[in-house]
C-alpha cells in the first residue's frame, strides 16, 4: 500500500476515512452551496454541480460571510454534510462552524494542499495527530 | 490555553452549564488557532437568522434557554444582527408562517439568554461604535471590517455560536486581530480612482478583497482622495469583507492605525495597482441582462441618509416592478418622522425593517415571487446572491430607481 502524509498546523475533530473533493476554490456555505440538496451549485464555483456530501472538501480558502458557523451544525443535524474539510487556510468563522457542527478539519500546510492531494482519493483526516494520509 | 481563575471556575462549572459550554466552545476554536489566553471583551454582535440557524440551531438554542441551573443570561451588552424577516411584510416577500414561526422560536430562545434583538447590520452607525483598542466580539462581516479598520477596536469575525459564547462569558480566545502584530498590512494597493457612489466603493471594495483573498490578509491602501462618508466606507468594507473575507484594512493617511503608512506597512510589501477600469470591469461583470424583476437596496441597511437619497430619487415616480429598501429598526422610525418612508412608498416602493434581504431566505423568495434579475447598488449582494439563484446585477442607486420604473437596467 502506497501512502503520502501531509502535516496541518491547524487541526481538530474525529478521525475519518473517505474520498476526497478537490478544487482550488474557496468554501462558504452560504455563497457556495445548496444546502437542501447538498451540491455546490454557485456557477461560478469550480465544484458547481457536484455533491459534496460524505465528501472529504479540499480547498483553498473560506470564503464569505458568518453564516457557515450555525450552517454547518445544521447540515450535520440532516447528515447533507462533508464528511471533513480540508484548507489551505481557514478563517474563525469556520472554525467555529466545525467546532459547533463537529466537523473534522484540518488546515495550514506547507505546500498547496489543492494541488497535492488528487481528486476522488481515498485519504484519512486525522486531526488529533494534526495529518493528512492519501491511502491508494 | 492559559485560562485565569474565574475560566477555570466557569469551566468547572461553578457558574452552571451554559458558561461550560461557551467556555469549550470558545477553547476549541482557541487552541485551533494557538491562542494562549483569553482577552475580555465589552460588546457582543450576534448573527443568528433562521435560515442560517435552521431547525437544528433554533433547537440548539432552545436548549440553552431552558437551562434553569446557574448563569443563563449574558454578561455584556449583546445584540442581533438582522433577523429573517420583517413580520410586518413578510407576505411581500412570500415567506411562509413555518419561516416566520421559526424566527419567533429564535426570538423568544434570545430574550430569555439576555439577548438585546436589535436586528442590524450597521450597530456600528446606529447602537454604539466601539473606540479605538476596544476589544470586542462582533458577527457580521461588515460590522467586523468597519470596527476595526474605521474605529480601530479588535475583532474577529465572530459567528453567531461564538459570539453567543462571548456574551456569554465575556470574553474571547486572543488571536488573529485580538493581536497588534496581525494588524499589521501583508500588502499595499495604491488606488488610482477614487469612487462617489455607494455602488462604486463597493466595486472598488470588491476587486480589493479579491486581491487580497483571505481572512488574514490586511491590505493597506494609498490613493484615496479626500475623507470618505461613513456610508462609502460601509459600502467598501462590506464588500471587501464579502468577496476577500477581510476583517481588516487600513488607508494611508485617513484610519486611525495608519496615520502614516510606515505606522503598518514595512518596507518591501508586495503592492498592486487598482485603477478605474478594474473597478468598472468587476461592474460589468454582472451586468447579464437589461430587464430586471425586482430592485433590492440592502446589504448592508440603509443609513438615514441613503434613504433621504433614495426618497429624493422616488418623487414623481412610477415604479413597474418591485423596490425595496431595507433598514434597521433604529432607523426606521426616523424615516418613517422624517417623511422619507412615505415618499418611498407613494412610488410603489417598500421600506422594510430589521431584516436583510439575503438573510431572508432569498433562495425561497426567488421562487416564490418569480424574482430571478435584481438589480441593486450593494456590491456585497451581488457577490452573495449568484449563490441564491439570481442574476443579481450592480448599478447606482439613481440607475437602479430607473430600473425599478423603466423594468430595465440602462448600460453604463
Amino acid at each position: 500500500m502506497n501512502t503520502r502524509i501531509f502535516r496541518a498546523r491547524h487541526a481538530m475533530g474525529r478521525t475519518v476515512r473517505g474520498p476526497t473533493l478537490v478544487a482550488k476554490d474557496g468554501f462558504s456555505a452560504r455563497y457556495d452551496l445548496d444546502r437542501i440538496n447538498g451540491i455546490f451549485c454557485r456557477p461560478s464555483h469550480k465544484l458547481a454541480g457536484q455533491s459534496y456530501v460524505g465528501k472529504i472538501l479540499v480547498l483553498d480558502t473560506a470564503k464569505g460571510g458568518v453564516a457557515t458557523a450555525w450552517m454547518l451544525h445544521e447540515m450535520q443535524s440532516r447528515g447533507i454534510v462533508p464528511l471533513a474539510l480540508v484548507l489551505n487556510s481557514v478563517n474563525p468563522i469556520l472554525a467555529q462552524g466545525a467546532a459547533l457542527g463537529d466537523v473534522p478539519m484540518l488546515a495550514g500546510f506547507d505546500e498547496d494542499i489543492t494541488a497535492a492531494i488528487p481528486n476522488g482519493a481515498e485519504v484519512e483526516v486525522n486531526p488529533e495527530m494534526g495529518v493528512l494520509t492519501v491511502v491508494d | 490555553m492559559k485560562l485565569n481563575d474565574e475560566e477555570k471556575d466557569i469551566l468547572a462549572g461553578k457558574a452552571g452549564p451554559v458558561p461550560r459550554q461557551a467556555l469549550q466552545h470558545q477553547i476549541k476554536v482557541g487552541e485551533f488557532f494557538g491562542a494562549e489566553d483569553m482577552v475580555a471583551v465589552t460588546q457582543a454582535h450576534l448573527m443568528a437568522d433562521t435560515e442560517s440557524l435552521g431547525e437544528a440551531g433554533v433547537r440548539w438554542l432552545e436548549g440553552l434557554a431552558a437551562t434553569v441551573d446557574g448563569q443563563r443570561r449574558v454578561r455584556i451588552p449583546t445584540i442581533t444582527d438582522p433577523r429573517g424577516t420583517d413580520f410586518a411584510n413578510a407576505d411581500l416577500l412570500g415567506q411562509t408562517s413555518a419561516m416566520l414561526d421559526l424566527e419567533r422560536r429564535a426570538i423568544s430562545a434570545f430574550e430569555a439568554l439576555g439577548v438585546a434583538m436589535t436586528n442590524t447590520c450597521i450597530n456600528y452607525q446606529t447602537i454604539q461604535a466601539p473606540t479605538r483598542n476596544e476589544h470586542v466580539a462582533f458577527g457580521d462581516t461588515g460590522v467586523v471590517i468597519y470596527s476595526n479598520s474605521i474605529c480601530g477596536a479588535r475583532s474577529n469575525f465572530e459567528g453567531g455560536p461564538s459570539a453567543l459564547a462571548a456574551g456569554l462569558t465575556g470574553r474571547t480566545p486572543r488571536y488573529g486581530f485580538h493581536l497588534p502584530e496581525m494588524r499589521r498590512a501583508t500588502l499595499r494597493i495604491h488606488v488610482e480612482f477614487t469612487p462617489t457612489s455607494l455602488n462604486g466603493w463597493g466595486a472598488l471594495g470588491g476587486v480589493i478583497g479579491r486581491i487580497a483573498g483571505n481572512y488574514w490578509a490586511v491590505p493597506v491602501i494609498e490613493g484615496i482622495e479626500g475623507a470618505p462618508r461613513s456610508d462609502q466606507l460601509k459600502h467598501f468594507g462590506a464588500s471587501m469583507a464579502s468577496f476577500g473575507s477581510i476583517a481588516l484594512f487600513h488607508l494611508a493617511g485617513l484610519t486611525p492605525e495608519a496615520g502614516k503608512l510606515t505606522d503598518v506597512a514595512a518596507p518591501g510589501l508586495p503592492s498592486l495597482r487598482v485603477t478605474r477600469a478594474d473597478v468598472d470591469e468587476l461592474q460589468r461583470s454582472y451586468h447579464t441582462d437589461d430587464q430586471v424583476d425586482v430592485v433590492v437596496f440592502s446589504a448592508p441597511q440603509l443609513s438615514l441618509f441613503e434613504l433621504s437619497d433614495l426618497a429624493g430619487l422616488c418623487d414623481g415616480r412610477r415604479f413597474a416592478v418591485p423596490l425595496l429598501a431595507v433598514t434597521s429598526p433604529q432607523v426606521k422610525p426616523d424615516a418613517d418622522r422624517m417623511g422619507y418612508t412615505a415618499r418611498i412608498e407613494a412610488a410603489g416602493g417598500k421600506v422594510l425593517s430589521g431584516m436583510c434581504f439575503y438573510q431572508s431566505y432569498a433562495r425561497e423568495i426567488s421562487e416564490a415571487m418569480g424574482w430571478k434579475r435584481l438589480a441593486t447598488n450593494s456590491a456585497k449582494l451581488v457577490n452573495i446572491l449568484g449563490g441564491y439563484g439570481y442574476r443579481p446585477m450592480l448599478a447606482s442607486m439613481e440607475s437602479c430607481v430607473d430600473a425599478a420604473v423603466s423594468g430595465k437596467l440602462a448600460r453604463t
